[in-house]
């Protein structure tokens, strides 16, 4: 997992699929970013903010009960733990210090669950940045509670109202209003996806949490896991903890939303700035994802991670939303962990490959906290809570 | 009734050069059962070439118009087959041009998607989503269909990168007005002007500006300070609205009528 070529590109992948108008601002993220990475004054700033302000390094939890009845060592990556409540906050920290840097005072960002909007608009606040976020209609709906956080913390949330209303068509609103405000906004993406530079720097932005996993496995335990396993929507918590892992021997494996499969059900495509897996028809129409987690509702996956699946590096299995179900309530009643419905599709996978898994050690990224979804999750569980669901 | 190699450029090239101002107008291909009477109706009015936009589920380049026209061209069925069988039946005049993003011709192939479009009639290609660095994506597939791809100049594009766009494109190059999507706007701001001069002084092929041309009276003013105009959502609009090739072809002959007065 090292730089893309000078295209862009991881394998066949990536590449930098914009109009002309942002072009030149492309060039000079992918240069701010460049020199931003390479200041230890920048680095020292971000890394000062991650620990005092986001709360990192984020604990490797040790799961003791649900690892006795899975037959296999789980260990959890807690970015659920973080400020905001999941990984999103290394990313949008980076961002918006490098907006700053780059004298850039607007931020637009895209939100599928809210996490990186809630993420985006807390850094706006932070360091006193305009702040506007797209939000599928439905999406808004889905997660009212975190518009509300959104518009606490100062931001304007604008609903996309194309399409399926949903990640997808965010995105859509968010590279229109950047296309007219090149100028003066910067786009703080939320994944691991979009032209480059943004996949290569989101994932070192989020290099961080990878990297303390590795460090934190090999102390716990003298070595490295088996098993590296997260969730994968665009991608982006996947990617951190992959880079961690990228030269070892460890097993990388991404857990997809059996509706939005992109690498099991996608073939190559060219959607918002690069070509990837992409869920679309046979005439190149875009599909529309269906996730009972909204913040995986997105029909595409990140280029690098298409190249890894590509180089057989790192492996993607689709899990189901009723998979997904009885995982939120086994690990909320085995750990007292509600984790978010995105997180949750990551251990659905490790439960249904307990028998192959058996005796290993197996790194989860716990990539968000759940409260965002009880509401929803209520609904379909009803007033037992799911006592029936999940692992008996 | 496939068109001459070159006919995109050299048929603008001879219109300019005998002194009229260029006429682009858009039309959604498949946007209505009948659609392909507005690019007649079109070329009836006096276009000097007709954009044909084959629509994409994600347009991020559109603005709402642009937008509620290709999903009403993909609720009607509309494929890129369907709209370059159209196509090949217009019996117009004018060149013809397709516009769409690049995942359209990227999932049929590129060298079918090329040799298809060449094959029913179409001379150029604009891809609003492929710049420069990425034209190897497309370059050989368009050259060895014979298509011409118009290449996007934005007000933003550096002074260095300008002559690659120009020295590239074929047919004419597109000068964007504005920074933003397409749509009507009720005043074109002074990015165009400045960009068309820009164009100008480094280039000979024909320059035509879009994005924001509303109005006969807003495509003079552009025209005035390049080759030509692009008019697409406020055409658009009109469709959407229910007007039919007669009253389309009344607005293109208005536009038309404008750009003859100067």
């Amino acid at each position: 997992m090292g730089e893309p070529d000078a295209t862009g590109r991881f394998g066949r992948f990536g590449g930098r699929f914009v109009p002309e108008t942002l072009i030149p601002a492309l060039a000079e993220l992918e240069q701010g970013f460049r020199d931003a990475w390479a200041d230890p004054a920048f680095r020292e700033r971000l890394d000062g903010l991650l620990r005092d302000y986001a709360g990192r390094p984020s604990p490797l939890t040790e799961c003791e009960n649900l690892s006795e009845r899975l037959g296999l060592r789980l260990l959890l990556k807690r970015e659920d733990l973080n400020h905001t409540g999941s990984h999103k906050i290394n990313n949008v920290l980076g961002q918006a210090l490098l907006a700053q840097r780059m004298g850039k005072h607007r931020i637009i960002a895209e939100t599928g669950a809210g996490q990186h909007g809630v993420a985006t608009a807390t850094a706006a606040a932070l360091l006193d940045q305009e702040c506007l976020v797209y939000m599928g209609e439905v999406d808004m709906e889905r997660q009212a509670l975190n518009v509300f956080r959104m518009r606490l913390l100062g931001a304007e949330v604008r609903p996309a109202l194309t399409g399926s209303r949903t990640l997808k068509d965010a995105v859509n609103e968010a590279m229109r209003d950047w296309v007219a405000t090149v100028e003066t906004t910067h786009y703080c993406l939320g994944s691991v996806m979009g032209p480059h530079p943004y996949p290569w720097m989101v994932r070192e932005l989020h290099r961080v949490l990878g990297d303390e996993a590795r460090e934190q496995c090999r102390a716990l335990t003298g070595g490295d896991p088996d098993v590296a396993v997260a969730c994968v929507g665009g991608g982006s918590n996947a990617a951190g903890l992959f880079v961690g892992f990228a030269d070892t021997s460890t097993r990388l494996v991404g857990a997809e939303p059996a509706g939005g499969a992109a690498v099991g059900r996608g073939v190559p495509g060219v959607v918002h700035g690069s070509k990837s897996y992409l869920m679309q028809d046979e005439w190149g129409q875009v599909l529309e994802a269906e996730s009972i987690s909204a913040g995986l509702d997105y029909p595409g996956i990140g280029p690098e991670h298409a190249h890894l699946s590509d180089t057989g590096r790192a492996e993607y299995f689709p899990v189901s939303d009723e998979e997904v179900v009885d995982a939120f309530v086994t690990l909320s009643r085995s750990e007292g962990i509600i984790p978010a419905l995105e997180s949750a599709h990551a251990l659905a996978w490790v439960i249904r490959e307990r028998e192959a898994l058996a005796g290993q050690t197996v790194v989860l990224c716990l990539s968000g906290r759940g409260d965002k979804d009880v509401e929803q999750v209520s609904r379909i569980l009803g007033p037992n809570a799911g006592s029936d669901r999940g692992l008996q | 009734m496939k068109a001459p190699d070159g006919f995109l450029e050299s048929h603008l090239r001879a219109r300019r050069d005998g002194g009229a101002k260029l006429l682009v107008p858009y039309i959604t291909g498949g946007i209505d059962p009948r659609w392909i009477d507005l690019v007649r109706s079109a070329a009836d009015a006096g276009a000097d070439a007709i954009e044909i936009g084959i629509p994409f589920s994600d347009p991020v380049m559109d603005g709402p118009t642009i937008q509620a026209a290709s999903e009403r061209a993909l609720a009607h069925g509309a494929t890129p087959a369907s709209i370059l069988d159209d196509v090949s039946g217009a019996d117009v005049d004018v060149p013809l041009v397709v516009m769409t993003y690049f995942n359209i011709g990227f999932k049929m192939g590129v060298e079918r998607f090329a040799s298809e479009s060449r094959a029913a009639g179409i001379s150029g290609m604009i891809l609003p989503d492929v710049p420069l660095e990425e034209m190897p994506e497309w370059d050989p597939a368009a050259a060895a269909a014979g298509l011409e791809t118009v290449m996007l100049a934005s007000p933003l594009t550096p002074d260095d990168r300008l002559p690659l766009l120009t020295g590239r494109a074929q047919g004419f190059v597109y000068g964007v007005n504005l920074l933003g999507v397409t749509g009507e706007r009720a005043a074109i701001g002074d990015m165009a002007a400045t960009l068309a001069a820009r164009l100008k002084a480094i280039t000979d092929i024909p320059t035509v500006m879009g994005f924001g041309v509303s109005t006969p009276a807003q495509a003079a003013e552009v025209a005035s300070h390049a080759d030509g105009v692009v008019v697409g959502s406020a055409l658009m609009r009109r469709v959407l609205d229910g007007e039919g090739p007669l009253r389309v072809g009344q607005a293109i002959a208005e536009l038309r009528a404008a750009l003859d007065a100067g």
